[in-house]
């Protein structure tokens, strides 16, 4: 057994979270390095260069890459060999939240209730996805992810008799459909299988996988391919001013499901996809 | 692509010159207003009350902040959906406001008023926020305060960059985009 005190949790979200809203991983301004070699649209070709100054002013200087810096979802996996000490670790990972958030300079977008909508002032509670799984550790991952492209997100329940065929008009459509209000090029999360609420969380799941690597699951890592190749035949392009840049990244998790179910679900993350890991 | 400066405030007169496409860099002063603003901006003018800042020849930026950090003008500053404000632009526009800055298409309400009024719709870019915010020198809270980031703030602005995404004759950036 080992002892991990709820405030060092707190303390690394704090942190994380600030980061996630500054800095995007490496590999995002390396896809739109590689992008701007192939757009041949010249308002798309402005965007991707505007984009990339916008990553680099907001990680020198310390200025969130979005002004919506989200509702923030917080995927927590604690080792059945971890005994949590302290304050309830619910509470921790919101208080590392809202410090973040203050220090950070960073945008309160969570209200208390959605009908009488009075912002919370502090950006918390977190959405919070817990796991047990084997080991000592704690992983958390944060992704500040903004509704722009949330809002746009999707999810269907196919019949089982349907083919996969289907499930990629149903990405590729949701993608259209989402056009420049989720801030293309994009990185999906394509969810498919489980049930009604399974099937989202994997999506949400999928937009946090590197997006350079690809299933293990041959038949997954083909579709990963094949739906990213058709998305960026649409002509949507960067901010959806045509072009040949609508994605840059697109992931699948599969799950068993019913034998009267396939349920599909697309999560769309804006360019700017923020999230930051850390083992505890 | 052909780069057009404009000084505010943006008359009908210039508005209708302006082509779907062209990049802008306005120079002046915008707005911000986004839902919460527009929601109870709505409810002042239902009641016959005086809208708290200008609307004639303005630009309404559809855009909620972060915080400054010390020593900054603004924070992070780029645009919100505009869809989201389809209810609520035809008004504005019939009162004078002469373009609409946010991001994504509008409803079909949404243009035929911009035809009708000879207005605009701008696309800033999605998720520019850091280098939008290079381009505001001076930011004056003008109402609605408690609404935080969604309140409505006067900025001054130096070539802002934004598209042109829909012209007064109801040309679209967005319409040649198909499956
Ligand atoms: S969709 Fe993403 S980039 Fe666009 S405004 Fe929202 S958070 Fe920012």
């Amino acid at each position: 057994m080992r002892t991990v005190p709820t405030s060092d949790i707190r303390d690394v979200i704090a942190e994380i979270a600030v980061k996630a809203c500054m800095e995007v991983d490496v590999s995002v301004t390396d896809s739109f390095a590689k992008a701007l070699k192939t757009e041949t649209s010249e308002l798309g070709s402005y965007v991707l260069n505007q984009l990339i100054d916008n990553y680099d002013i907001a990680k020198r200087e310390r200025i969130p890459i979005c002004q919506d810096t989200g509702m923030v979802t917080v995927f927590c996996s604690v080792g059945q060999d971890v005994h949590l000490s302290g304050d309830p670790v619910e509470d921790m990972i919101n208080e590392g939240i809202r410090i973040g958030y203050e220090k950070g300079y960073l945008r309160k977008s969570v209200v208390r209730d959605p009908i009488d909508r009075v912002n919370t002032g502090d950006n918390t509670p977190a959405v919070i996805h817990y796991r047990i799984v084997p080991g000592d550790k704690v992983t958390v991952t944060v992704v500040p992810k903004g509704a722009g492209c949330e809002n746009m997100s999707k999810l269907t329940i196919l019949k089982p008799t349907q083919e996969l065929s289907d499930v990629k008009s149903f990405v590729k459509k949701s993608v259209f459909e989402a056009g420049a209000n989720a801030c293309p090029p994009f990185f999906i999360g394509v969810g498919i299988g489980g049930n009604f609420e399974k099937v989202a969380i994997l999506a949400k799941e999928a937009v946090t996988l590197p997006f350079t690597e690809r299933s293990e699951i041959p038949y997954v890592a083909k579709l990963e391919d094949e739906l990213l190749a058709e998305i960026n035949e649409l002509n949507l392009g960067p901010q959806g001013f045509g072009g040949k840049t609508t994605a840059l990244g697109l992931r699948v998790l599969v799950y068993p499901t019913h034998i009267a179910s396939l349920p599909v679900a697309v999560n769309i993350s804006c360019h700017a996809v923020r999230h930051e890991k850390a083992v505890i | 692509m052909e780069v057009i400066n404009i000084t505010t405030p943006l008359t009908t007169d210039m508005a209708r010159q302006l082509q779907a496409g062209q990049l802008l860099l306005i120079s002046g002063t915008i707005y911000t207003a986004r839902d919460a603003a527009h929601k109870r901006l709505m409810g002042m003018l239902d009641r016959g009350e005086e809208s708290p800042f200008p609307l004639k020849n303005q630009i309404v930026y559809y855009a909620g902040p972060t915080p400054p950090a010390p020593g900054a003008v603004v924070g992070s500053i780029g645009p919100t959906s505009g869809y989201r404000m389809d209810a609520f632009a035809p008004r504005l526009y019939k009162l004078g406001v002469t373009a609409s800055m946010g991001k994504g298409g509008r409803s079909l309400e949404v243009v035929a008023s911009l035809k009708q009024y000879g207005a605009v719709y701008l696309a800033a870019i999605g998720g520019l926020g850091a280098l939008l915010s290079k381009h505001v020198t001076a930011v004056e809270m003008v109402a609605f305060e408690d609404l935080g980031t969604e309140a409505v703030r006067k900025l001054t602005v130096e070539k802002f960059p934004a598209i042109v995404a829909i012209d007064s004759k109801g040309v679209s950036v967005y319409e040649r985009n198909s499956v």
